[in-house]
């Protein structure tokens, strides 16, 4: 089933085993069985991420899908350790986040990931200019540098022209646009994206979805992408997972599991995508086809009408 | 009838503790004492230095800067008018004084004790019930401490009104930084935020309207309480007050009452309009 057996060396993400169990009394998962956890969960401790180990290829698209509650957004806010992992290992670049201390996570945090969050967190009191400048300031970056290059990052997303405005005087895509120039700004290799455009209507979301694409082409990000929307894995996804309490019920590409979900679970999720796919007459807006060739079809439009979209 | 044999009695104890703070404490209580003084009067007179026409140019020009209606700007001048033609204006400035020195205190005191709370459940849990107390005990008891260590005059006065005056700037400070949104808080974090980065540039700014909120307040306590110092020899315009009553002098009772209302609404309406210039724009 794990399909990443890609070579070692252009891998810059690696998880292995890792768990998060969230009780309030310490917890030893030192060697878990099936025993020892059934009587966690009596105990009123629930396991999050249960025993999850992918890898990532530099410039590559994961996207982690599951309904809400299996575990997606907790998996994704170990890797930064905004959420503190139970057991395990997070190797970014050949180092083990989990053995960083304070200071050493501080700055991985600051020059080697940057993340997007699906209500924003934009600060409010703070203009759009200051919000994508945010990071370098933490970074200790002079003024002149940080506005000259969230300048161009807020170019890069179309909002030429808002800099001086406040987050609550924006549209929701107007918000995250915002929210993915301030991660771009950093020039991180890793970018963490947690259901960036959930909160958004469709249509707003179908161009944020090509923008994001078309902006993975410039950059070469590696994303990490956690959404609840099949559509959304297939189209942005070179590879993917599907989370089920807190653990992957298979990973692949898109087109494996779309053709050969592993279970009934899988199996529901894609059947409901395949009608929608599969729907002839109907011209939805969810026409993409799960394969490669439509997919970059589909990824290139990126004239003027994604950039001016998205306003008000 | 209580058996007698049962009576206990702390106030033995208490003086005891009381008189021992001032001899071994004496030259410590003495030392604050000169520095609030000092403060005070330092603050006094330029109070009165600055002519009464200069502070309603002052408080207007504030007040069109903060609202920019001409109703809410021309208000406040014509109040403070009203002072001086009572002729109040010099004891008025006395209870400022009072005021300033008063809630600068309360905030030196308050401000770090709120972000203290905000951060450590079991610090507030100590300070909560404290605040608690502080804030049903009637405002007359206060005055006997203050009395004790600093006796009669304008210090004492100051201190039973930071006593009285603290609570809404700790509770305050304390809910606003409680109230950020997790989800900046979080984007913060993961953007590689210090502790003291995250207090600086999102705690503390987006707590600021509520901040603001508990300076109005204890400022408006500051001056309620400066009224009931005047019993300990404060001065200002509760002697007015407190020598009217005396006297059953109703009307000269009003004019000084009158005079704390002025002072009140004018402090009230500038620092409530310069909270309102934190908060961040609605669209």
């Amino acid at each position: 089933m794990p399909i990443n057996q890609a070579d070692n060396t252009d891998t810059l993400l690696e998880v292995k085993g890792l768990w998060k169990v969230f009780a309030n009394h310490p917890v030893n998962i030192s060697s878990p069985d099936n025993g020892t956890l059934e009587d966690l969960q009596n105990n009123g401790a629930v396991i999050a991420v249960r025993d999850v180990s992918f890898k990532v290829k530099r410039g590559e698209v994961f996207v982690i899908m599951g309904l809400s509650g299996s575990g997606k957004s907790t998996l994704i806010r170990c890797i930064p350790r905004l959420i503190e992992p139970t057991k395990g290992q997070i190797i970014v670049k050949g180092q083990n986040v989990l053995d960083m201390d304070e200071k050493r996570l501080i700055e991985f945090r600051r020059y080697e990931t940057a993340m997007v969050f699906q209500h924003y967190g934009l600060l409010p009191h703070r203009t759009v200019i200051e919000n994508v400048a945010f990071g370098l300031k933490l970074r200790g970056v002079s003024l002149q540098e940080r506005q000259d290059r969230a300048r161009h990052a807020i170019a890069r997303v179309g909002l030429e022209g808002w800099e001086k405005h406040y987050p609550s005087q924006l549209s929701g895509g107007m918000r995250q646009r915002v929210g993915i120039a301030r991660a771009l700004v950093q020039e991180s290799d890793l970018l963490l994206m947690d259901e960036p455009f959930s909160g958004l209507d469709p249509l707003i979301r179908r161009e944020m979805q090509d923008t994001l694409a078309r902006l993975q082409k410039e950059v070469n990000k590696t994303i990490i992408f956690v959404t609840h929307d099949l559509g959304e894995a297939v189209r942005l996804g070179d590879h993917m997972a599907v989370m089920r309490k807190g653990e992957f019920v298979q990973q692949g590409t898109p087109e494996e599991i779309l053709t050969n979900p592993a279970d009934e679970y899988v199996e529901r999720f894609v059947a409901g995508e395949r009608v929608i796919l599969s729907g002839s007459n109907r011209q939805s807006i969810y026409t993409s086809m799960p394969n490669r060739a439509n997919k970059q079809a589909m990824s290139v439009p990126v004239s003027a009408p994604v950039a001016v979209a998205g306003r008000r | 009838m209580f058996p007698q044999e049962w009576h206990f009695h702390v106030a033995p104890y208490i003086d005891d503790f009381v008189k021992w703070l001032l001899t071994a404490w004496g030259p410590f209580f003495d030392g604050l004492s000169n520095l609030v003084l000092r403060m005070l009067l330092q603050v006094e007179h330029f109070l009165k230095w600055l002519p009464w026409w200069a502070w309603i140019v002052i408080v207007s020009i504030l007040a069109w800067r903060l609202t920019h209606n001409w109703l809410k700007t021309l208000l406040p001048g014509v109040l403070l008018f009203s002072i001086g033609m009572f002729g109040l204006w010099e004891v008025a400035m006395e209870t400022l004084g009072i005021v300033i020195i008063a809630v600068l205190i309360s905030l030196v005191i308050g401000i770090p004790l709120g972000i203290a709370m905000s951060g450590s459940e079991r610090v507030n849990g100590v300070i909560t019930p404290i605040l608690d107390a502080m804030q049903t005990m009637p405002s007359m008891v206060y005055l006997i401490p203050a009395l004790l260590l600093f006796g009669l005059g304008k210090v004492p006065g100051v201190f039973a009104t930071v006593i009285y005056a603290l609570p809404p700037v700790v509770r305050l400070t304390n809910l606003g930084i409680r109230q950020v949104s997790r989800e900046v808080q979080e984007a913060a974090l993961v953007f590689g935020a210090s502790r003291w980065q995250m207090m600086k540039e999102v705690r503390f700014p987006l707590a600021m309207p509520t901040i603001m909120a508990g300076i109005n307040q204890t400022t408006m306590m500051a001056l309620s309480m400066v009224v009931i110092a005047s019993m300990i020899g404060a001065g200002g315009l509760g002697e007015e007050v407190l020598k009217a009553t005396n006297r059953v002098a109703v009307g000269k009772g009003f004019e000084a009452g009158w005079a704390i209302v002025v002072l009140a609404i004018v402090i009230d309406r500038i620092s409530q309009a310069a909270a309102k210039s934190w908060e961040p724009p609605q669209r």
